[in-house]
């Protein structure tokens, strides 16, 4: 081995002692959830209801994941939650932020706290309460009934028991919890943006719109690249929700991919198939978040 | 920021805006807390029904204990490896890196069927073990990517001034370098210690059968089960298990953004 120091080591430095360091930390981490992760995929292989022995079943576990129409409806169902998770609350962070940059707010930092609470509630809270604010007799349905009265029509409904709203009504909880992560990102954001930019647009007669969209949004793109990511991540991992308010009913409308790893193992007793599904979640978080970023630098390479 | 160039009317109309958001944030809010105190009679007589019939003394006393546990062990575990990581540049550190940084992506979803498989085979399904450890796991990946962050940007002359003093690269860490990292640490533990607490799903598969096992989400999730349209009792439930971690973001709100935000940036 040559010896080429490298810079901030002192001459001498024990080298290796580091894995010692390491060490404790990687056995936990490799044996809690690197294996499991191995053995995950190991299961998904098999045909096994978990009690008795397990069948090879090469990839065809991964073949239904991507041909059963239950489970096809699961993944596009979450699709459509990724547009209530994480779409949805960036277009509604970017109306707020542009909205905060235009107007000197006063208690801009109690509406920060107040919409990014929501963020540290436990999950099954935060379906509890929202299964009372859709209740027959909630909140929601009282603005309802208050706007029938007024001469709209009658919108209101038992939303989470409802074949075509319960998907949409979980999908708006999760707009809820994510529009204050989406709003905290952009501001820290777009107080690093040059206040000279700003005030060269409005010499320059830029309207609001105008002003954003050559300001506001060119300062955010890194910003708004984690949202995306941290929020799509999440759509996709909202088994308390799902859980909570619905357990995928009303006839499988909410059903999503997290719902199924646990129903198939513990209700229909398809473990590998469930395996095969956790593989699948698992891949899709990991390429969303690379591909996200990797989106994101490229762009701004091209600045 | 510089002074504003516009218009009264979009100045009203801004406010307008700010105050609907508020107002759309705040009401699920106060209507869980209105519900849960029967205002406007503020009776809190709710909230012992809710303690005594969902037996959240136990279940808070078991999140208690798992989540401190968690968040000790991990927390000493991703403070030596992040040290290591960070300063010490041994033979395949950077390989190590990676595989703490993937577990930042691994969900739940993907472990938890293997896992409940393997600790019911190993006897530590129904324990705090099948809880703690896990979770622990879970925690490092975060840890240790962010104390490696920490002891990155620590000057090098630091280390080496505490090197010529003699100190060992054991007392240069837990002398020099954690005093001086509290603010980085405490980051992680309140983000670790929250983690820990909201967690469903683990307790959920690993706790199925041992009803005094159960942490307060799932409690709560029970209690639910039990008790479907007492909305007050629900609420205070609800109330009751979010309280530690919104007062504690309360205190802290700071290092709950700035580690939560952090999640996704890379270096």
């Amino acid at each position: 081995m040559t010896a080429r120091r490298r810079p901030g080591r002192p001459p001498g430095a024990p080298r290796n002692i580091g894995w010692l360091y390491v060490l404790p930390a990687l056995a936990v981490y490799g044996v809690f959830l690197l294996w499991p992760l191995v053995r995950g995929f190991w299961f998904s292989l098999y045909d096994w209801d978990g009690i008795s022995t397990g069948t090879w079943a090469g990839l065809s576990n991964y073949a239904t994941v991507l041909t059963d129409p239950g489970l096809r409806g699961a993944f596009g169902h979450a699709l459509i939650l990724v547009v209530f998770y994480a779409i949805l609350p960036c277009l509604l962070a970017f109306l707020l932020v542009a909205v905060i940059t235009r107007t000197r707010v006063r208690g801009l930092a109690l509406f920060r706290t107040v919409l990014f609470l929501p963020q540290v509630v436990a999950m099954v809270a935060v379906a509890v309460a929202w299964q009372w604010m859709y209740s027959a007799d909630g909140p929601v349905n009282g603005v309802l009934h208050l706007l029938h009265r007024l001469g709209l029509p009658d919108w209101s409904r038992g939303w989470l028991g409802d074949f075509t709203f319960a998907l949409p009504a979980v999908g708006l909880i999760g707009t809820w919890v994510e529009l204050g992560l989406a709003l905290v990102l952009f501001l820290a954001g777009a107080q690093r943006i040059p206040g000279e930019l700003y005030d060269a647009a409005r010499i320059d007669g830029a309207g609001p719109f105008a002003e954003f969209r050559a300001v506001t949004l060119p300062g955010l793109r890194r910003e708004l690249a984690v949202a995306l990511t941290l929020t799509s991540v999440m759509a996709l991992r909202n088994f308390d929700l799902v859980y909570v308010t619905t357990k995928g009913g009303p006839g499988g409308a909410t059903r999503v991919p997290s719902y199924e790893v646990y129903n198939r193992t513990f209700n229909t007793g398809e473990v590998g198939l469930a395996c095969a599904i956790g593989v699948t979640l698992a891949v899709l978080v990991f390429a969303l978040t690379a591909g996200i970023g990797r989106l994101a630098e490229g762009r701004g390479e091209a600045r | 920021m510089t002074a504003p160039l516009i218009s009264a009317r979009e100045r009203w109309l801004n406010y307008a805006v700010l105050l609907l958001f508020a107002a759309l944030a705040l009401v699920p809010m106060v209507g869980v807390v209105a519900q849960a105190l029967n205002l406007p009679d503020l009776d809190v007589a709710t909230f012992g029904r809710a303690w005594r019939e969902g037996h959240f003394a136990t279940y808070m006393r078991n999140s208690v204990i798992v989540t401190v546990t968690v968040v000790a062990v991990a927390s000493v575990l991703s403070i030596m490896a992040g040290y290591a990581l960070g300063t010490l540049g041994f033979r395949g550190a950077g390989a190590v890196f990676l595989l703490f940084l993937a577990g930042l992506t691994i969900p739940t979803e993907a472990i938890v069927v293997p896992l409940y498989f393997d600790l019911r085979s190993a006897g530590l399904d129904n324990t705090y073990a099948g809880m703690i450890l896990p979770q622990t796991a879970q925690s490092l990946a975060f840890g240790t990517f962010w104390m490696r962050a920490y002891f990155r940007g620590v000057p090098p002359a630091l280390l080496e001034a505490a090197r010529m003093d003699g100190a060992s690269s054991w007392t240069t860490l837990w002398r020099v370098l954690v005093p001086m990292g509290r603010p980085a640490i405490l980051t992680m533990v309140v983000l670790t210690a929250m983690w820990t607490w909201n967690e469903f799903l683990l307790p959920l598969v690993v706790v199925n059968s041992a009803e005094d096992l159960r942490t307060a989400p799932l409690g709560l999730s029970f209690f639910q089960g039990s008790h479907q349209t007492d909305y007050p009792l629900l609420m205070a439930g609800a109330l009751i298990i979010a309280a530690p971690v919104v007062v504690l973001y309360l205190f802290l709100q700071r290092r709950f953004i700035a580690g939560m935000l952090s999640g996704a940036v890379k270096e």
